[in-house]
């Protein structure tokens, strides 16, 4: 791949809280308009890695580039704007689902349209109704759509997602991956998927990248998984399966 | 009232004693250290303030005002001393609201600028304040430590610390606000207030107390106001940094 399909370049990333090292000299890249999957045991830095993207922080040694610009070039508002990223527990405001939907653009001092808001709604699979309703009383399903939708308002060509369907009913998975898949396509956006489900891993991403103790232990497309010669991914990938 | 009648309300010492004695409570030393620096702590206060009262004179009044900054200063910072520079944020509180009450009631000769008035008045402002600052310090850091994962999302949106924070800052304020402005409701219904209660008891006319004591609570308004604002304001940016990253530990140590 060139390097202008790179959509994100970590080069030598390196993250410390303290005295703790979470991150250790992370390099490579993320491709555009594909869908990487992130998968990893607890601890493995990889929810690190997506706040580093969105510039919730910094790292403390090497950098790491959005469309070939250090992320430390962009003000910080921008650059969270063109980077959505969905959290795993993401909140849901007190209030409606319009009210959710609208925050993104609020903190812009612009305001949703009716029209955009059922648009968005739409993609994710939920319909007019839902505008009005008391957003704290959704399902568990339906509030993932609700935060997925609520960063879309962004348009952000990249969106990273942390665990998005880690606490939901088979059906609701299913939805959720369904989505993804249409926005990645119907978009071009890159996405950063973490997952614990090393199956929704292989079976949702172009390419795959594999975290332990805070470093890059194997990236590349699906079929690393298999080739592996590394006993720990080894060990991780059948304790998964 | 005489020394010897004074004595008397020991009385008042030797009840809690005995309950806590009869009780098991284990409160009789601090009773005992909380009585005696009490009469030591009022006797030098009431010589000084007869010394500066006698004197008359804006060094010694300016003095005074500055040792009661200091102490609530010192006082309110245990609360929030996780917040990067909190003790010259509530000290700048404090004396921005002593200039602006002194200012209004000293400018508009309100009232005399003899130090009969402005000290007692200073001490209940910049007491007040005291307060509200530690009203608000300990709301505000109980909002935020429990509304962390709302103040990333504001953030991770493209929102500006002022937007992340905004809500936490605006319930800390209205928080630390609410018993000026309710037991301003039931003034002279529930308790007869302490200005009022010491001209009243001096011999001075009711209403004139009353008079006072308006004054006062409207000034405490005004001190009420300015004070959790002001503190909340100057503490906030301190929980992120340049690059609009919130500071997770910048609120406990």
């Amino acid at each position: 791949m060139n390097k202008i399909d790179q959509a994100i370049q970590f080069q030598n990333v390196s993250f410390r809280r303290g005295e703790l090292s979470i991150l250790k000299n992370i390099s490579g890249s993320i491709y555009k308009g594909k869908i990487t999957t992130l998968v990893g045991p607890s601890g493995a830095g990889k929810t690190t890695l997506l706040k580093l993207c969105n510039g919730l922080i910094s790292p403390t040694h090497g950098d790491l580039f959005i469309d070939q610009q250090s992320v430390l070039a962009y003000e910080p508002t921008t650059l969270r704007r063109n980077i959505g990223i969905v959290l795993q527990n993401a909140p849901i405001l007190r209030g409606t689902v319009f009210d959710n939907l609208a925050l993104p653009l609020k903190l812009q001092k612009k305001s949703l349209t009716k029209e955009e808001a059922i648009s968005i709604l739409d993609t994710v699979g939920l319909d007019e109704s839902f505008l009005e309703r008391d957003a704290t009383e959704l399902s568990g399903g339906q509030k993932q759509k609700l935060t997925i939708s609520r960063t879309l308002i962004n348009r952000s060509k990249i969106l990273l997602l942390d665990e998005i369907t880690s606490a939901l009913d088979p059906v609701s998975v299913h939805e959720i991956e369904q989505l993804i898949k249409k926005i990645n396509k119907k978009y071009d956006v890159t996405i950063i998927w973490i997952t614990h489900n090393i199956q929704q891993a292989m079976e949702l991403g172009d390419y795959i990248w594999v975290m332990m103790n805070g470093e890059l232990v194997e990236s590349g497309d699906i079929s690393i998984l298999s080739k592996t010669k590394n006993k720990q991914v080894q060990n991780f990938i059948q304790g998964n399966v | 009232m005489t020394y010897t009648t004074l004595s008397l309300t020991l009385i008042f010492v030797l009840i809690p004693l005995i309950l806590s004695k009869t009780l098991h409570l284990s409160l009789e030393k601090d009773t005992i250290i909380a009585t005696i620096r009490s009469i030591i702590q009022l006797l030098i206060v009431g010589y000084v303030l007869k010394f500066v009262f006698d004197s008359d004179s804006f060094i010694y009044i300016f003095f005074m005002i500055t040792l009661m900054i200091v102490a609530a200063t010192l006082n309110a910072r245990q609360k929030g001393r996780a917040i990067k520079g909190i003790t010259w944020k509530i000290a700048l509180t404090l004396i921005v609201v002593e200039v602006v009450t002194q200012g209004i009631l000293l400018g508009l000769q309100i009232v005399p600028a003899t130090a009969q008035y402005i000290i007692p008045i200073s001490g209940m402002l910049i007491g007040n304040s005291m307060v509200l600052s530690i009203l608000f310090l300990n709301r505000f850091t109980a909002e935020v430590e429990s509304n962390k994962d709302s103040i990333e999302l504001v953030l991770s949106l493209g929102g500006t610390p002022q937007q992340a924070i905004h809500t936490q800052l605006k319930n800390a304020i209205r928080a630390s606000l609410i018993p000026t402005i309710e037991s301003q409701k039931t003034i002279g219904l529930v308790q007869l207030p302490g200005v009022m209660s010491g001209q009243i008891i001096g011999g001075a006319d009711p209403v004139v107390a009353v008079q006072f004591q308006i004054l006062i609570i409207f000034a405490l308004l005004t001190t009420a106001s300015i004070s959790s604002i002001l503190i909340g304001m100057l503490s906030y940016p301190t929980l992120f940094n340049e690059r609009m990253q919130f500071i997770k530990n910048a609120t406990h140590k």
